[in-house]
Parts: structure tokens; C-alpha cells; sequence
């Protein structure tokens, strides 16, 4: 879609757009780039000398066993998350929607955690399971199950999933809500007329219908429990322990800023941007736009 | 609704009422630990009834802050307010000229801009962090709310939106302020911001929610504890280590963190679900 | 006020002509109307007149100005859009007022404008003060003049302005666009689809088909002597009935394909004889006749296939003889006819127009 030509003036249009490319090109594309040049160069341990190296450095990572680890806690976190945060919501989202009257008020009361930064998120249940003093700790302790998620790190894995899926519920309940709400009232009742059941009803007619929300959802998922849970595994786990919750990003982080590993840190980089464009790509061709509403 | 049963409907209240409980809970507990001293948050089990520290403990949060940072909250909500607004009203101001230029005229390069522009979409501060912090190191750029703020407003989402917003505007109202007289900006300024001043509001509330809950960066380029925001704030009390940690400080400063954008989202609402909806088209 | 002359206007998208060699002046005061099929290019006509797209070829001026690299706003002319293009934002009056804001027209000149345009058009004060979004359908086009009249130009653009109104305030609106431009005495040009618009609106119609002029002239004329195929096809409703025929030997008759023949007037297609033609005879210029009064006439045997009575005449749908071709009969009055039925029927001579069948042209003046 294009509009007619409108208006014509030679150094306005590249006036108007300097600001948000020149902050492209020094923020985003430069330091990608400068990642990318150093993922292929190595560096003698002074320091002094740099040589191409081609595709050494990611043959290296991926020889690594914590990268590996790392890639594999990734892949267990955002499915557990997706999958987890999804049926949670489409559950309630359900729910909601047979309610015809109070749908909008439990649409407010299940909205606002995502508000909530995943830094803070992850401080609340960090709180709730504190080994010392959460109070879900305790209960669990009293149901005679030991809890210490900074030593046990099934217990930890599960902690982080559970806090970012908190914050994810609401999100995917707001766009499986409208979903639902965009679908003819008539269907619904010519099923019905139909014979069928609310459960089978659900199955046959809702959930096919929703089937692109989903996906789109799904790829959402996928990318936040990526990227964006990074403040929920720095305050809850700090990655720990021994790796058992350390996904990319933070690995990411640590390796080149704790750690102060230039080079890996790089190629982690470069590694990280390969999985967001395949992502976004995935995004604009399969996910079908506008799919809600 | 078709096939409704009485009871049917009461369960289905008392599924969501207890959804509604449980995604509530955590913060119950948070806002009863931030209502008692710290010895009654020390005690198994901790109490699960507000205490009567309320005031106290956000007055000396907001005030002072934890011993183990040097500053007090209060400041720090201020350096996240700065923040919040700074990326809020940098984003949509550079993305909604951008836009403009990209949907109304025609130059060299255009295309190139709008994949340039695309290409920020795949390259989420996350998998960049050395490189760019080197670039705002070089910058003179730490530990400034320049640096806080200017490398975060480049925004596709943005841009697109805007660009989605005028292209469904119609091409005779453009073509009717050329026949009135109106030049490019004043188009812009009299005709185009007025009519997507809803567009603007509901971004407004997604980027600012955004802005707030910006964690990885400040992480990175505050070294400065009056430049801390809120959200590193709570990083460094918990950094004190369980020994140490002021929970009651903690948790007053954890509601405080939240506060800001819940209540944006709860009472903008309809231009919250309006602001999600358009940025994911 | 002023005249608007164009000297072979011709627009192309990059290598697709779209508009070929326009040439046509329009007098100060005049109102011509343009009138043509969708896709024809009268919009682009239009707006090329008004500055919104660039000139390929030729010349336009407006007044002794050739305006052809000047801004609209620069031409002195206002437009009224299909969709109005009403600025939603704005109240009614600062609607008006907005294109003599930027002129910087003092505000007092500005208030004395779009009062007197509002008088003009019977917009009241509470009007005034409201947005589009509150006005009905024909309020909004009243507005959109309002924006036109406010500018006090030397030439109004419509653009189809009625197109988004439904079919009664059409008509209402119609009459209120004439008697507005008779009044005001602004040049102006009118494009529109509809011919019935076209023919009661306009002193003069510029029919344009493909990017090419096929006739202008007053409506009686295009009605009465369409010079081409697609005007005859275009002008009138229900259409003129255009039929395969071929002139009689001694040119003084034509044939129709089905068989029959109808009379031509004497000598004047006299050259033309044994030629193909296309025979075009207007549904209302068929007379019903007795079979007997067939001598020295010549009648046509129309077979009936379905009849519409509309109450002030009759609409008889049938085909001639052996021709298969559907084509329409307007009678006066009810009738009392029945289906597979066959009437003869007569045509005076001078109300058949013929047509060369390749190059569309009028044959014999």
C-alpha cells in the first residue's frame, strides 16, 4: 500500500529521518557489525596481535560444554514457559469469555503483572521462596518436601519458569480473550444447534479459530522467554545453580562483562542474533498479520 | 450464552475469581512484608497480615533507601521517571517523523531507510551488550541520562505503527491541505499529530511501561548510584547478600518499583489493550 | 474568476499513457462536467487541473496564467472531494477557516467569509461548532462547498461529490450544486460516472473514454447527435439500442440483422450504401404501429421476452426476428402486452443514428 505522491522537497525527507537512522547506525548497526567482525578474529593472549580466524570461534563454543549446557537450559526454559504461560491463559481466557458480564473486570484484575518489570518479578517469588524465610518454602518444608532452589537446580529451573510465566500470563490472556471475543457469536450457537457440547464446541470450533492467535502467541513466547527473562534469572538465580537456570543471555552477559571475555562473548552475540532473526522471520512470513481482531 | 447452566456459571467464577487469587499472591506477600519490621519478617513463618511499619518502612525507603546503597529511593524513582518519559517521548517523536517522511514522500534511499530501520527489530540490546557499550563508553556516555536513554529510542515498532496509522489516513486530506495552503510541516503539525493523537496516547502507555522496566541496560552503563534507577535499586539491596538484605526496605521498594506502571495500565486501560494490539500488526 | 483552457494535456505513468492529448476550453462562468466510465482518467484530468498530479505533456491555464508547475494552492482554484476530505479534527468552522488562516487572512475578514458561506448554505451557528464525525452525509458535503466558496476562487473542482450520497439526497444535493454555481457565477468543473448527473448538471459534458475525448457539447447535442459509438452507449437511460445492420443498396433503408428493415431519411446516406453499419435507435424513439400502416414505412417486428411496467411507461425487453441481440422499447403509459407477443414497430427516419462498426464514428452528419 502507497500513497500518491504527495509532497515534494528535496532535504526534508532525510531531515525528518536523520534522528532515528543515525541512532540506528551508531547504536544497533555498528556494535552488530563490530560483534560480528570480532566473532571471526582471535587474539593472542597479550593482547597485541589479532588474526582471522573464519568459523573457529563458533566451532569452539559450540564445542563447549557450559555453551551446550546452556542452549539446552534455554530450550527446556522458554518451551516450559511457552507451553506453561499459554494454556494457563488460554484456560482462563475460556473461562472469561463464557462470563459474558465481568469479562472486562477479570480482564483488569489479569492484566496489570505485566506491568511488572521481569527484574521485579522475579524479586517477588524470590521472596515467596526464600530458603529462609518465603513463606512458600515453609509450606513447602511442612508438607515434608525440602526446598532450596540455590542448591538444587531442578528446584531453581522451576522457580525461574514459574516467575516468568507469572509475568506472561497476562499478556496472552489479553490476545486469547480478544481472540475469542472476535469470533461470530453465531458459530458458536450454530454448533450448539448442532449439538454440540461446550467442550466439544471448544475443541472443533473456538480452538481452530484461535489457531493463528496461538501461533502468534507461541513465537511471542518463545522470543520473551529468550530475551526478555534476563531480570528474572539476574535477581533470582544469577544463573545458578552451577549453570542449571544460565540461559544465552545471561550467559551472554556474564561471559563478556563479568567475565570479561571479549571474543566468546562476541560469537555468543552473533549466535544470539542468528536465533532473533530467525525468530523475526519466522514471524513476518508464517504469522499470519492481524490475527486478532 | 449458548447452553448456560447455574452452576456452570458459578464454577466458572470460581475458577477465575482463584486465577485472580494466585496471580495475586505474590504480591499480597510483598505488600504484608513491607508493612512489618524486619524481626517479624525474620520469624517462620513469616506473618501473613499486614503489620502496622507501613508508613515507616516507604517513608524510610523513599527517603533513605537500604544501608547497602548509597541512595535513597525516592531519587531513584525519579532517575526511572526520567527514564520512563525520556524513552517514551524520544521513541514516538524520532519514529513519528521517520514515518512521515517514509509514507509521504518519495526520496533516494527510502528503501534503504525502512530496512534500516527494520533491521533494529532483530537486534535487541541483548545480543549486542559489549559492542555498544564500548560505542556509549566512547561517547562519553556512561553514567548520563543521555546514555540512559538516546541509544534505547530507535524503534521499528514505533515507526511501523505510525507508518500503519497514516497509510490508512486518507490521501484527499493531504491533497486538501495542499489546496489550502499547508506545506509539508504544517500538514503534519495542524492535520496529521491531531488526528493520531489516540495512536500517540496508547503508545505512549506501552513505552513508558518499557521505559520503567528497562533492567539490562541501566545495568550496564550505571556505575553511579544517583543514576540508579529503581529497578537496579532492588538489584543492589538484594546484592547485600540474605545476611544483610533489609527485607522490609526491599519489598517497600518493590511495590514502589511497581507501582508506576500498574497504575498506568490499570487506569489506561482501554489505551493500553488499544497501544498492544497496534504495536504487534 | 477566470477560464480554464488546456492544450493537449497528456498524462503517463512512467511508459503507460493514460491521458492522450486533452484539448478543451471552458469559458469564465462555465460549468462542464466530465463524464466518463471508471478508469476513464477523468479523476486524473481533474487533478491535474488542480495541481495534485503532474503534467506529462501539454499546457493548462487557468485565467491568462499557464499553471502548469505552480502549487494548488497557488492556482486559485478549490476542490471538493468525493470523500470530502473533511479535517476530523476540526470544527465546521475552523474546517472552512483553515485554508485563510494559512493565507493569513486577518481573523475578522476570515469570520465575515465563512458566515456568509454558511449563510450560502444554510449551515447554522450550532453546525459551526461541531466535527465532521457529527454531521450527517449531506452536511458534510454542504461543508466541503463551504471550504470551496470560504476560498472565493476562480474555479471549483468536484470530484464526484455525490457519489457518497444515498440516491434521494442525491438528487437534492444536485439541484443545490446547480442553482450554487448559477448563483456564484465560478467557473467549474464537475467529473462524475453518472450521466444523468452529467446531463442535468452541466452546460457543457466532456466525454471522455480511455484517456481520449470522444465529444463535447451541451447535453441536447450528445443526446441528439452523439458523434461516436460510446457516446450514443454512454448518454441516455435506458441505453440507446446499438444493432448490427448494413445500409440498403439503394441507401434509403437499413437492414437489420433480423430481417427487417426500417426507412432512412432521403440522400443523406446515399455515399454509405451497402455498407455495415451499426444501427443505433434510443429505446423512447420506437413507435408501436398497426401492421397495416406497414406500407412506404417499413416496420420492425419486435419479439416480446419480458415486460417492466414502471407506471409512467413501459419498458418492453425483445429481440428482433431472427437476431438474438436483447434490446429495450420505452413505451408511454401501461400497456397491456404479454410475453412471445410481437409488436411492429416504427422509427422516424431522422432518429436513427448510424455508425461505422470499426472506428465507432457518426456516419452522414
Amino acid at each position: 500500500m502507497e500513497k500518491r505522491v504527495v509532497f515534494r522537497n528535496p532535504v526534508l525527507p532525510y531531515l525528518l529521518l536523520a534522528p532515528q537512522i543515525a541512532i540506528t547506525l551508531i547504536f544497533f548497526i555498528w556494535p552488530a557489525s563490530q560483534a560480528l567482525y570480532q566473532s571471526l578474529l582471535q587474539q593472542d593472549p597479550f593482547g597485541l596481535r589479532t588474526t582471522f580466524v573464519w568459523a573457529d570461534n563458533f566451532i569452539d563454543l559450540f564445542s563447549q560444554a557450559d555453551y551446550l549446557n546452556s542452549l539446552q537450559v534455554t530450550t527446556v526454559f522458554s518451551i516450559s514457559v511457552a507451553v506453561l504461560a499459554l494454556s494457563s491463559a488460554l484456560y482462563l481466557a475460556v473461562q472469561a469469555d463464557r462470563v459474558l458480564k465481568g469479562a472486562m473486570a477479570y480482564r483488569t484484575l489479569l492484566i496489570w503483572p505485566y506491568a511488572v518489570a521481569p527484574v521485579v518479578a522475579g524479586v517477588l517469588w524470590l521472596f515467596l521462596f526464600n530458603p529462609t524465610l518465603g513463606i512458600a518454602a515453609y509450606w513447602l518444608r511442612e508438607l515434608g518436601y525440602d526446598w532450596n532452589h540455590t542448591l538444587n537446580g531442578g528446584q531453581a529451573m522451576t522457580l525461574v519458569v514459574v516467575a516468568a510465566t507469572w509475568k506472561q500470563i497476562s499478556y496472552n490472556f489479553l490476545f486469547f480473550l480478544a481472540g475469542m471475543q472476535a469470533i461470530p457469536r453465531s458459530l458458536i450457537e450454530a454448533a450448539a444447534i448442532d449439538g454440540a457440547g461446550p467442550v466439544r464446541r471448544f475443541w472443533t470450533i473456538v480452538f481452530p479459530l484461535l489457531t493463528p492467535t496461538t501461533f502468534f502467541l507461541l513465537v511471542i513466547n518463545i522470543v520473551y522467554a529468550f530475551f526478555d527473562t534476563f531480570g528474572i534469572i539476574h535477581s533470582v538465580t544469577e544463573g545458578g545453580p552451577a549453570g542449571a537456570t544460565n540461559i544465552l543471555v545471561y550467559k551472554v552477559f556474564r561471559d563478556g562483562f563479568l567475565n570479561l571475555d571479549l571474543g566468546g562473548s562476541a560469537t555468543q552475540s552473533v549466535v544470539l542474533m542468528t536465533i532473533v532473526i530467525a525468530f523475526t522471520v519466522i514471524q513476518f512470513r508464517y504469522v499470519e498479520r492481524k490475527v486478532h481482531y | 450464552m449458548v447452553g448456560a447452566r447455574p452452576w456452570l456459571n458459578i464454577l466458572t467464577h470460581v475458577i477465575l475469581i482463584l486465577g485472580v487469587l494466585i496471580v495475586a499472591f505474590p504480591i499480597y506477600v510483598t505488600f504484608v512484608a513491607s508493612s512489618h519490621e524486619l524481626e517479624a519478617l525474620l520469624q517462620t513463618p513469616i506473618p501473613l497480615v499486614p503489620g502496622g511499619e507501613l508508613l515507616n518502612n516507604y517513608t524510610a525507603a523513599l527517603t533513605k533507601g537500604a544501608k547497602a546503597v548509597g541512595a535513597p529511593v525516592g531519587v531513584m524513582m525519579l532517575n526511572s521517571l526520567v527514564m520512563a518519559l525520556g524513552i517514551a517521548f524520544g521513541k514516538i517523536a524520532i519514529s513519528i517523523i521517520a514515518a512521515f517522511a517514509i509514507v509521504y514522500f518519495r526520496f533516494r534511499f527510502r528503501m534503504t531507510a525502512f530496512w534500516m530501520i527494520f533491521i533494529t527489530l532483530m537486534l535487541p540490546v541483548e545480543v549486542r551488550i559489549l559492542p555498544t557499550y564500548k560505542v556509549v563508553a566512547d561517547l562519553g556516555m556512561l553514567d548520563t541520562y543521555g546514555g540512559l536513554i538516546i541509544p534505547l529510542i530507535a524503534s521499528a515498532t514505533a515507526t511501523f505503527m505510525f507508518r500503519q496509522v497514516f497509510l490508512t489516513v486518507p490521501d484527499e486530506l493531504a491533497e486538501a491541505a495542499r489546496i489550502d495552503g499547508a506545506g509539508p510541516l504544517r500538514f503534519f503539525w495542524d492535520v496529521l499529530l491531531p488526528i493520531s493523537r489516540t495512536n500517540i496516547a496508547a503508545l505512549f502507555v506501552i513505552l513508558f511501561i518499557y521505559g520503567w522496566n528497562q533492567y539490562l541496560w541501566p545495568l550496564l552503563i550505571t556505575t553511579d548510584e544517583s543514576l540508579y534507577t529503581i529497578l537496579i535499586g532492588i538489584n543492589r539491596m538484594l546484592a547485600a547478600g540474605d545476611d544483610q538484605a533489609e527485607w522490609q526496605i526491599i519489598m517497600a521498594t518493590t511495590m514502589l518499583a511497581m507501582l508506576p506502571p500498574v497504575l498506568v495500565v490499570v487506569s489506561m486501560q482501554r489505551l493500553f489493550v488499544k497501544g498492544l494490539v497496534e504495536t504487534e500488526k | 474568476m477566470a477560464g480554464i483552457n488546456l492544450r493537449g494535456v497528456v498524462k503517463a505513468y512512467g511508459k503507460t499513457q493514460v491521458i492522450h492529448g486533452v484539448d478543451c476550453t471552458i469559458v469564465d462562468g462555465e460549468f462542464l462536467v466530465i463524464v466518463g466510465p471508471s478508469g476513464c482518467g477523468k479523476s486524473t484530468l481533474l487533478r491535474m487541473i488542480a495541481g495534485l498530479e503532474l503534467i506529462t505533456g501539454g499546457e493548462i491555464s487557468i485565467g491568462d496564467r499557464v499553471v502548469n508547475d505552480l502549487e494548488p494552492a497557488e492556482r486559485d482554484i478549490a476542490m471538493v472531494f468525493q470523500n470530502y476530505a473533511l479535517y476530523p479534527h476540526m470544527t465546521v468552522y475552523n474546517n472552512m477557516a483553515y485554508g485563510l488562516k494559512i493565507r493569513g487572512l486577518a481573523k475578522a475578514d476570515i469570520d465575515a467569509r465563512v458566515r456568509k458561506a454558511a449563510e450560502i448554505l444554510a449551515l447554522d451557528d450550532d453546525l459551526l461548532r461541531r466535527t465532521p464525525r457529527q454531521l450527517s452525509g449531506g452536511q458534510r458535503q454542504r461543508v466541503a462547498m463551504g471550504r470551496a466558496i470560504v476560498r472565493q476562487p476562480s474555479a471549483f473542482l468536484f470530484d464526484e461529490p455525490l457519489s457518497n450520497l444515498d440516491a434521494k439526497l442525491r438528487v437534492q444535493m444536485r439541484l443545490e450544486i446547480k442553482k450554487l454555481q448559477k448563483d456564484l457565477g465560478i467557473t467549474s468543473v464537475y467529473v462524475t460516472h453518472d450521466q444523468v448527473e452529467a446531463m442535468t448538471l452541466g452546460h457543457r459534458l466532456l466525454v471522455l473514454n480511455a484517456g481520449i475525448v470522444e465529444q463535447i457539447g451541451a447535453p441536447i447535442e450528445l443526446y441528439e447527435h452523439p458523434a461516436t459509438l460510446f457516446v450514443a452507449g454512454f448518454i441516455g437511460s435506458p441505453a440507446m439500442n446499438l444493432l448490427p445492420a448494413r445500409i440498403g443498396e439503394d441507401g434509403g433503408r437499413v437492414e437489420l440483422s433480423g430481417g427487417d428493415g426500417l426507412p432512412l431519411p432521403p440522400g443523406r446516406f446515399a455515399a454509405h450504401a451497402g455498407r455495415t453499419v451499426t444501427a443505433g435507435i434510443r429505446p423512447e424513439h420506437f413507435e408501436m404501429v398497426a401492421d397495416d400502416q406497414s406500407n412506404g414505412h417499413g416496420v420492425a417486428r419486435l419479439a416480446v421476452d419480458v415486460v417492466e411496467q414502471l407506471g409512467a411507461d413501459t419498458l418492453v425487453h425483445g429481440h428482433f426476428g431472427t437476431d438474438r441481440g436483447v434490446l429495450t422499447v420505452r413505451l408511454n403509459g401501461t400497456q397491456d402486452l404479454q410475453s412471445r407477443q410481437v409488436l411492429p414497430m416504427s422509427v422516424q427516419p431522422e432518429l436513427i443514428h448510424l455508425f461505422d462498426p470499426d472506428s465507432g464514428r457518426r456516419l452522414g452528419g
